[in-house]
């Protein structure tokens, strides 16, 4: 066949009138059919995704409350940073497909500043991954469930009937102590406080954090915060379930353990795809500077990486669309 | 015959080469897209953030615009930057014809099925 390693090819495998099907070459072909049936794979995974969401009775997080931080930073920045990560998988989009057209004119220098402009691209999106992931896992605060019925005011004056099994949302500060309490961590400690409590940990690194505000429906619509005596009743009706973060087994962001396997698999399936893309990227980019293509005269191999590399852009637009926007 | 990957002619739709001047009008071409892909994601987060959710008529247009709005991303990303655009007709219809059928099938079954408890469709029980 033509995609092997022979310089040629029997006229008996070409198509009817001796000609290449669709008139572009085998391997060519071959990635786009790849394509459709990995297409299929995350058309897949979203649909599943969909049909889980909808047919959940429960409220499901929704992005712009879950994904609000940026790096180094405080303060709450909807969307942002998916935003960011977006733009950067676009550009590397653009800087790939430049490469592509510099290749047609068989401009080496080109493509090499192209093809790794895209590959330098793909390691800033990984990084990116990396670190949206690591915040995800980790949290920000976490949860407690309660263990009987609560009545409470909000800050804004609303009322709230909370059932039993209802969570309740820690901030940052109080959340990055509780966790090493409920482990049990001998350091840390609950005691009284002028205004209620606070967890001190001693040791090392003793600091101390007070339960200044809880959070209602912090991760779907029209989050409350709950503060004072009222915070206080709150915290005495929790029950022993406490989720911090994610992990394959609880997390802090939904009742659906679904919501953050989908986030696991969705995003670290199409991560995977831009890793094995980034070192494609870079087998041909050696292959570039060895002048392997200058020798075969057309830079095709170019074009075929391009294809996986856009599809690979071109499945974040939908993850970003069904993930984080709808 | 050579390998058909490695032939350098204009049997190909997609010619492997061009001129310096051609490269010109692609390169003004690709920024074009780049602006427009930049411009919708801009949008859709500005949406995103603007827009609270809610049981309403509007947010069920914005989430609609959402989709609509990637889906003109995709197609400029396929048609130019994938070039799919410049390949012959009938390869395009051989990559987007069954993805179309299988994808739009997936989706008719989840939304029948998933979508049952909502009350709809639940003749049947």
């Amino acid at each position: 066949m033509g995609g092997e390693a022979t310089k040629s090819i029997a006229k008996d495998v070409l198509w009817g009138g001796g000609r290449s099907p669709f008139s572009v070459s085998y391997g060519k072909m071959m990635m786009w059919y790849f394509l459709v049936s990995d297409a299929l794979t995350f058309g897949g995974l979203l649909t599943a995704y969909g049909f889980v969401r909808a047919s959940s009775t429960d409220a499901w997080p929704i992005g712009e409350q879950v994904f609000r931080a940026l790096p180094g930073l405080d303060g709450e920045y909807p969307l942002i940073y998916v935003a960011l990560m977006t733009f950067i998988l676009i550009v590397s989009s653009v800087t790939m497909v430049l490469a592509v057209e510099a290749g047609h004119r068989n401009d080496k220098s080109g493509v090499i500043r192209w093809l790794g402009l895209t590959i330098i691209g793909g390691f800033f999106f990984l990084g990116s991954q990396a670190w949206e992931w690591s915040h995800f896992i980790h949290g920000s605060g976490g949860s407690f469930l309660l263990a009987e019925n609560v009545t409470v005011t909000a800050d804004d004056g609303e009322v709230f009937n909370l059932s039993k099994g209802d969570p309740v949302f820690m901030d940052h500060h109080f959340g990055h102590l509780a966790e090493p309490w409920i482990e049990g961590e001998p350091n840390v400690s609950l005691m009284e406080s002028d205004h209620g409590i606070k967890l001190v940990e001693v040791g090392e690194h003793s600091h101390e954090s007070e339960l200044h505000a809880l959070t209602l429906n912090k991760y779907v619509e029209n989050e409350s915060f709950v503060s004072g005596d009222e915070a206080m009743k709150l915290w005495n009706a929790r029950s022993g379930t406490f989720a911090f973060g994610a992990n394959m087994h609880d997390n802090e962001y939904a009742i659906q353990q679904a919501y953050a396997n989908f986030f696991f698999f969705i995003t670290g399936f199409h991560g995977f795809h831009v890793f094995s893309g980034v070192v494609i990227n870079i087998i041909i980019f050696i292959m570039v500077i060895q002048g392997v293509f200058e020798r075969r005269k057309h830079y095709e191999m170019v074009e075929k990486i391009g294809l996986y590399w856009h599809f690979v852009d071109l499945v974040w637009v939908f993850v970003f669309t069904f993930f984080y926007l709808v | 015959m050579e390998r058909d990957d490695l032939i350098v002619n204009d049997s190909y739709a997609l010619n492997s080469h061009h001129s310096e001047e051609e490269g010109a009008k692609i390169r003004k071409n690709i920024w074009k897209v780049t602006g427009i892909l930049t411009l919708l994601t801009t949008v859709e987060v500005l949406m995103g953030i603007y827009f609270k959710r809610s049981e309403t008529f509007t947010w069920t247009m914005i989430k609609w615009s959402f989709i609509i709005l990637t889906l003109v991303k995709a197609a400029y990303i396929v048609l130019v930057f994938m070039h799919l655009g410049d390949e012959r007709n009938n390869l395009k219809k051989v990559i987007i014809a069954p993805y179309m059928l299988f994808i739009g099938y997936l989706i008719f079954i989840a939304i029948s099925e998933g979508f049952g408890h909502l009350g709809n469709f639940n003749t049947l029980h």
